[in-house]
């Protein structure tokens, strides 16, 4: 499955303005860290929409879904089989 | 206050009215007069409470003849707005000047511009409605809380749409016109009158970001920055501001329909917010804070986690243009030790 380098190819080019000398883990909190502010979590998600053609429910605005690398490909696979 | 207190009630946030009148009426003539050389003040007056008391302060400290309020509604404006804007400067005997800003901003494509932002995520939305955008309430759980477009059709129906991130940056960045164009015609009468322009944020705008870079953020002084929106409502009591404003709710005044501050940014009460701002400024655990504002302590935490995202997000609201390097601004630099 590609989609966790593809999403940590999103957020670096994003948020981090390329790779530069920025360690981003697949498991660090976007909000925690910083990485990502509520603009973001729009950007985010409208990233998610287009590239894998989901629909991102307002109940499925959740940390748990969406604040790190991880969790977004673990969302997006439960979105994908579905 | 101090960190270790297990006493956190609402008197936290009492305040001697008049000790803080005559300390920020000092600063003003020290800022105005001394600092800035200036002969007077403007400031634009939008009936609120705190640009009422602002006026008031101004007045105080520098006369009522050397204080200038703008009354500038916009096509968007509460037709009240402007009548509460004289009533305040009525009040203190201030001159007002009335410029309706609203050409400028047609000129600048603000209403037009704003209006495709919208017809992204609404597409039949015309001209001919109105809207405001709206937060939910952070109170209601630990989801992201999402920026929608509510729009009232002429018929009086409502179509509600979570905004994209190209829609809500559109709709914000056409909608910060108004601020801008506001302090554009500030300057413009400080400038012809020799005046210092005055900003009316209270210190959860202020700390919070909620204003717009070189728009209402943009000031000489900020003279009630500092101060918790509660305590400028005890200041406009001293101060005798009419009731009418003091009973008004706050609103953010840029929408066409009629939108509280709590909807479009800060999600809870101000006086609710007010104290948990105080409570995390002060190092008040959340669980002596909740009680006194009758949230629960989860609640509360989850108020403190989003002050402060808003503040990471708002320093680059407060940052000053970036050098490559100090440079000296006061004196003579050409002829300095020769």
């Amino acid at each position: 499955m590609v989609l966790v380098p593809e999403i940590r190819e999103f957020i670096v080019a994003n948020f981090l303005f390329g790779p530069a000398d920025h360690t981003l883990e697949d498991d660090d909190s976007f909000l925690a860290s910083g990485i990502i502010d509520s603009t973001g979590v729009l950007e985010l998600i409208g990233f998610l929409e287009k590239q894998y053609g989901i629909t991102v429910e307002n109940a499925e605005l959740l940390p748990d879904n969406l604040d790190s690398v991880n969790k977004v490909a673990s969302f997006v696979r439960r979105k994908l089989g579905n | 206050m101090g960190a270790t207190s297990t006493t956190f009630s609402r008197s936290a946030l009492h305040l001697d009215a008049a000790r803080e009148v005559e300390r920020i009426a000092e600063a003003i003539r020290a800022t105005v007069f001394g600092t800035m050389k200036r002969k007077g003040a403007v400031l634009g007056v939008s009936g609120g409470i705190d640009s009422s008391v602002c006026a008031a302060l101004c007045a105080r400290a520098l006369g009522p003849e050397r204080v200038t309020g703008l009354l500038m509604p916009e096509a968007d404006s509460a037709p009240e707005t402007t009548d509460f804007g004289a009533l305040a400067a009525r009040s203190l005997g201030i001159r007002t000047v009335f410029e309706d800003i609203t050409p400028i901003l047609e000129a600048a494509g603000c209403y037009m511009r704003r209006d495709a932002a919208i017809r992204e995520v609404v597409p039949d939305y015309t001209p001919a409605c109105k809207s405001k955008i709206v937060l939910p309430n952070m109170l209601d759980g630990d989801s992201y809380r999402l920026f929608s477009v509510v729009v009232q059709y002429p018929d009086g129906t409502h179509a509600r749409a979570r905004l994209t991130s190209d829609a809500y940056l559109g709709i914000l960045a056409a909608t910060n016109f108004k601020q801008r164009v506001r302090k554009m015609m500030e300057y413009h009468y400080a400038d012809r009158l020799q005046a210092a322009v005055v900003g009316t944020p209270n210190r959860l705008e202020y700390d919070q970001g909620f204003f717009v870079k070189l728009g209402d953020g943009a000031a000489d002084l900020k003279p009630i920055a500092h101060l918790y929106k509660t305590q400028i409502y005890q200041l406009a009591e001293y101060l005798g501001v009419p009731d009418a404003i003091r009973q008004r709710p706050p609103t953010t005044d840029t929408y066409s329909l009629s939108q509280s501050q709590e909807e479009f940014y800060f999600s809870v009460p101000f006086d609710t917010l007010d104290l948990c701002l105080f409570g995390l400024n002060h190092a008040v655990a959340a669980s002596e804070v909740a009680p006194t504002v009758a949230l629960t302590t989860e609640q509360v935490e989850r108020i403190y986690r989003d002050i402060a995202a808003k503040r990471k997000v708002a320093e680059y609201l407060h940052s000053p243009p970036m050098l490559v390097e100090e440079m000296r601004t006061r004196g003579n630099v050409e002829h300095a030790g020769a």
